[in-house]
């Protein structure tokens, strides 16, 4: 008889090299656990090579996921179980693994090579010397899988390519999990190669009935967890991204363009909208960056919904574009998903080092909208919001995502089409009388498409005369100009709801105030510093540029702010700049989300 | 708008003073373009110039269609997102050496790579004009500009080698003090579905002057001026020489001195090797040919695109939002 153990949640690590398949595993465990009604949040992370030396710690690819019953914020601290298929994704992880957590082993991945590859001394190996609060499964997964594929007509070099199946089988079997999703995956995946599709369904099947098999084997419950009712969905940021922006041309009746250059960690965006040409979707892989923003200039001159993504570097080479789309007074979201720099820096590595660049990173009085996605799901949101303000108030609008909400998953309780918001492109029709640079008391002009009769105007990136959008150097013009552009943009803070307090009082000790992919963690800290009775706040911002009008009276309610960010501390100047208080910031550079603990930690010194 | 027909030239010129240096060769590329447009029977409205940066990208201005001065080098980028997002508008970029083979030359291989339907103007002047007078890309070696006051080391291209070497289907030539010449180029190049490139002389009265004098002085352009016309051999210098292919080799006959009209080479601008052959007469040993070197028929990108979406939408069915939005593996939480 198994033993059956009640958790709440759980957190799981899946490591192995880069070939290993770790990702692959680690995804379709959270589909599944997605569909069993599990909240949950995942963390992949994996070398910036395609094929990273074999073997070596900076090799290893890892896949985290925290799943439960309750309400799960982020991916989990420390992980409560290593699975670890070398000797290099043991050493690299063990470290950061909970005390008296499980460890899971290949044997076969400790073997002299591997140990050595791995940066051991001659003749250590850790599985010889295991530390003794932990528990252990040994699992001589590479042998048992080559039984298993035994009787395939599977080439040699191949039969230990689903040694990934056979792992996530045994994990299924531990957690109590269906395998079903994951049969049906295959199927799918493999339904041109009926030889790969029947090796992999025997290694799954193989590792799940191997843990019904051994003796003395803990199996793990996690029930449903209570979520607001509706129907959900798993989606990674990238994926919600992409929607988000389908949903806003659906919505507002354009056409969507999405102009991309390919660069980490935002080309899945590029990859999900090239597979939606049946939605209308036209999608142009450009030779360089500049390219891709100023054919999506191009297109929204030509009346579609003009959309280009990157990350860090490709938005350094986009900003002389950014100012002429700011200059046109053309709808342009301009996606930027983080990563970690400067120059290329880490390319498969998370960071927020990019929000002063997205502030002001252009020459001239520049001004743009700037909105920063806080999750996975909320991706699609913050897309689907900086579409409607582009292409309502005729401006270019950033997006910030970054890797980590970029490939992270969570399970999204989706909406329908109809309860989205409308967006009503400010199109001109009439002839008579037009003149392109007239505006409405938003300061938004209006939108004349190229093959309407009657109202051919010149567009261009130098300075324009009021009204009439005719090249000016007239001194005053100039001024008055670049101040209807800056109110412009300010006017859009008229349209976003009320500062909310997210957790505790609306007055306290400390306020700690975030901004993109630390919002889960921050929930986490603060609902522990509530609960050890600490009079701390949570307050996340979504508008970057412009800020809320009323974050100025939030703040003053609080003795200090903390603001924890993944870089050298960027929001904390705006804050400190705009509104005079002594914010203080807790950075974080390492390429690594923040864990709660950092930040809890970082609350109970300020208070 | 009245119809299409009954418009001329001064219809298509905008209220904006034009304010290029007396002299400049520009003015009368305005108005050839300015006066073969009403005959192509365009509506206006479907017309768009897009330009960069440089005397030459002031052109849009100019012109009473839409249009865009965007920033510099990349208006083949724009102009490719605009054709893609509206294929029905005829689009006209107009840039110039520095613009379009300098900071731009990227774009510019690309956009003739994928056979983007637009009509490419580069103006050449072999100078930095806007910038007052550095040498360009297609300065030759040894010019003496304030950037280079011993002379330039810049080895220059050969645009329309560029152009063949980018597998444009259409390349062309022809030069600001040819009004008739021009426009019948401009014509050919609206009439080509497919990126037309199209290189212009064009005389800098202000910084280059006179650096196409072979081709514009009453005295030496006969000698210097071979003018392509299909079908027909290649003679020029009135009447006087001829080019003769001897295999790959191309020779210069005089045909006073009895060389025979019969063995010249034909010209046939579906030729791409004959095509690549003229675009090496770029030295003082050959007379430059100008007309239309090399044209093809090759589908069109924006076609392609479309193509791609309609196929998509016959097979998939039109998308809906709701079921994007749900995905393949859904689950219900009960309240």
């Amino acid at each position: 008889m198994k033993e059956n153990q009640s958790l709440k949640k759980v957190t799981i690590l899946f490591a192995g090299d880069s070939g290993d398949g770790i990702q692959l595993a680690g995804s379709q465990f959270a589909n599944t656990v997605a569909l069993a009604g599990n909240d949950l949040s995942t963390f992949p992370d994996f070398p910036a090579e395609i094929r990273a030396p074999i073997g070596t710690v900076s090799g290893v690819s890892g896949f985290q996921i925290n799943f439960g019953s309750e309400e799960i914020h982020t991916p989990g601290g420390r992980p409560d179980v290593l699975v670890a298929l070398n000797a290099a994704a043991y050493r690299k992880n063990f470290p950061n693994l909970k005390s008296a957590g499980t460890i899971i082993v290949d044997p076969a991945g400790f073997d002299k090579k591997n140990l050595r590859l791995a940066g051991y001394d001659d003749e250590e190996n850790p599985l010889n010397n295991k530390p003794s609060d932990y528990q252990f499964y040994e699992i001589e997964v590479t042998r048992l899988n080559r039984d298993a594929m035994k009787e395939l007509d599977i080439a040699p070099r191949d039969r230990d390519r689903s040694r990934n199946f056979f792992v996530l089988g045994f994990i299924y079997f531990l957690y109590n999990r269906d395998v079903q999703v994951t049969l049906n995956f295959l199927d799918e995946k493999f339904k041109h190669k009926p030889s790969a599709l029947e090796a992999n369904r025997k290694a799954l099947m193989a590792g799940y009935n191997y843990g019904d098999t051994i003796e003395a084997i803990t199996r793990y419950r996690i029930e449903k967890a209570k979520l607001p009712p509706g129907k959900y969905r798993n989606i990674t940021g990238n994926q919600a991204l992409a929607l988000g922006l389908i949903a806003a041309a659906k919505k507002s009746e354009l056409e969507l363009f999405y102009g991309s250059y390919p660069i980490t960690p935002a080309s899945d965006i590029l990859h999900e909208l090239a597979a939606k040409k049946n939605y209308g979707v036209k999608t142009f892989q450009a030779e360089d960056e500049i390219a891709a923003i100023t054919s999506a200039i191009g297109a929204s001159f030509g009346g579609a919904l003009g959309v280009t993504g990157t990350s860090g570097p490709g938005m350094a080479l986009k900003t002389e574009a950014l100012g002429l789309a700011m200059m046109l007074e053309l709808p342009l979201v301009v996606v930027n998903v983080q990563r970690g720099g400067p120059s290329t820096g880490l390319p498969t590595k998370t960071e927020q080092s990019d929000l002063m660049q997205a502030l002001y990173g252009r020459n001239g009085e520049t001004p743009i909208p700037v909105i920063a996605a806080s999750s996975p799901s909320d991706c699609f949101w913050t897309a689907f919001e900086a579409a409607k303000y582009a292409i309502e108030h005729m401006t270019p609008v950033i997006v910030l995502s970054d890797g980590y909400i970029a490939n992270s998953s969570e399970p999204w309780l989706f909406p329908k089409s109809s309860d989205l918001s409308e967006i009503n492109p400010p199109f001109r029709k009439e002839a008579a009388n037009y003149l392109p640079y007239e505006r409405d008391a938003r300061e938004v002009r209006e939108w004349a498409i190229p093959g309407t009769a009657g109202l051919e105007h010149r567009l261009g990136g130098l300075e324009k005369e009021d009204k009439t959008g005719n090249v000016s150097y007239d001194p005053e013009n100039h001024e008055l100009m670049v101040k209807t552009r800056a109110r412009k943009v300010a006017v859009l803070a008229k349209d976003y709801p009320k500062t909310e307090i997210l957790l505790g009082k609306p007055e306290g000790d400390l306020l700690v105030l975030g901004w993109g992919n630390t919002k889960g963690a921050i929930h986490v800290a603060v609902t522990q510093a509530l609960a050890e009775g600490l009079a701390v706040a949570q307050v996340h911002l979504r508008h970057l540029n412009p800020l809320p009008d009323d974050l100025g009276a939030v703040l003053k309610n609080y003795k200090r702010v903390l603001i924890p960010e993944l870089n050298d501390g960027q929001l904390v100047r705006l804050i400190r700049d705009r509104y005079l208080v002594p914010a203080e910031v807790l950075d974080k550079i390492q390429g690594k989300p923040f864990l709660a603990e950092e930040i809890l930690f970082a609350i109970k010194k300020m208070i | 708008m009245e119809a299409t027909e009954k418009l001329n030239a001064r219809d298509f010129s905008s209220d904006q003073e034009v304010k290029w240096c007396p002299g400049c060769g520009d003015y009368s590329i305005l108005k050839q373009m300015q006066s073969v447009l009403p005959e192509m029977g365009i509506p206006r409205e479907n017309i768009v110039f897009i330009s960069g940066i440089g005397c030459s990208s002031r052109f849009p201005y100019y012109m009473n269609t839409y249009g865009m001065h965007s920033i510099h080098g990349r208006a083949p980028a724009v102009a490719t997102g605009l054709k893609l997002s509206n294929p029905d508008l005829s689009v006209w970029v107009i840039t110039g050496d520095g613009d379009g083979m300098s900071i731009g030359g990227n774009h510019l291989i690309h956009v003739l790579r994928r056979n983007v339907d637009l009509n490419i103007l580069l103006f050449n002047n072999q100078i930095y004009g806007l910038t007052k007078g550095q040498y360009s890309p297609t300065s030759e070696v040894g010019k003496k500009t304030k950037s280079s006051p011993i002379g330039s080391l810049d080895h220059p291209f050969n645009p329309a080698a560029l152009a063949l070497g980018s597998d444009a289907t259409f390349v062309a030539r022809s030069i600001d003090r040819d009004p008739k010449h021009m426009r019948s180029i401009l014509a050919a190049a609206e009439a080509h579905k497919g990126s037309s490139f199209v290189e212009v002389y064009q005389n800098c009265n202000v910084f280059n002057d006179g650096t196409f004098l072979n081709f514009t002085d009453k005295k030496l352009k006969d000698a210097y001026i071979l003018h392509l016309e299909e079908g027909q051999p290649l003679i020029y210098d009135e009447g006087k020489k001829g080019i003769r292919l001897n295999g790959l080799k191309p020779e210069i006959v005089n045909l006073e001195d009895g060389a025979s009209a019969n063995d010249l080479w034909i010209h046939d601008s579906k030729d791409p090797t004959k095509a690549y052959i003229l675009s090496r007469f770029f030295d003082a040993n050959f007379p430059r040919p100008f007309g239309i070197l090399y044209q093809e028929d090759r589908p069109c990108y924006e076609d392609g695109v479309v193509d791609q979406i309609e196929r998509a939408q016959a097979v998939q069915g039109e998308g809906d939002l709701d079921a994007l939005l749900e995905g393949s593996r859904s689950w219900e939480v009960e309240a």
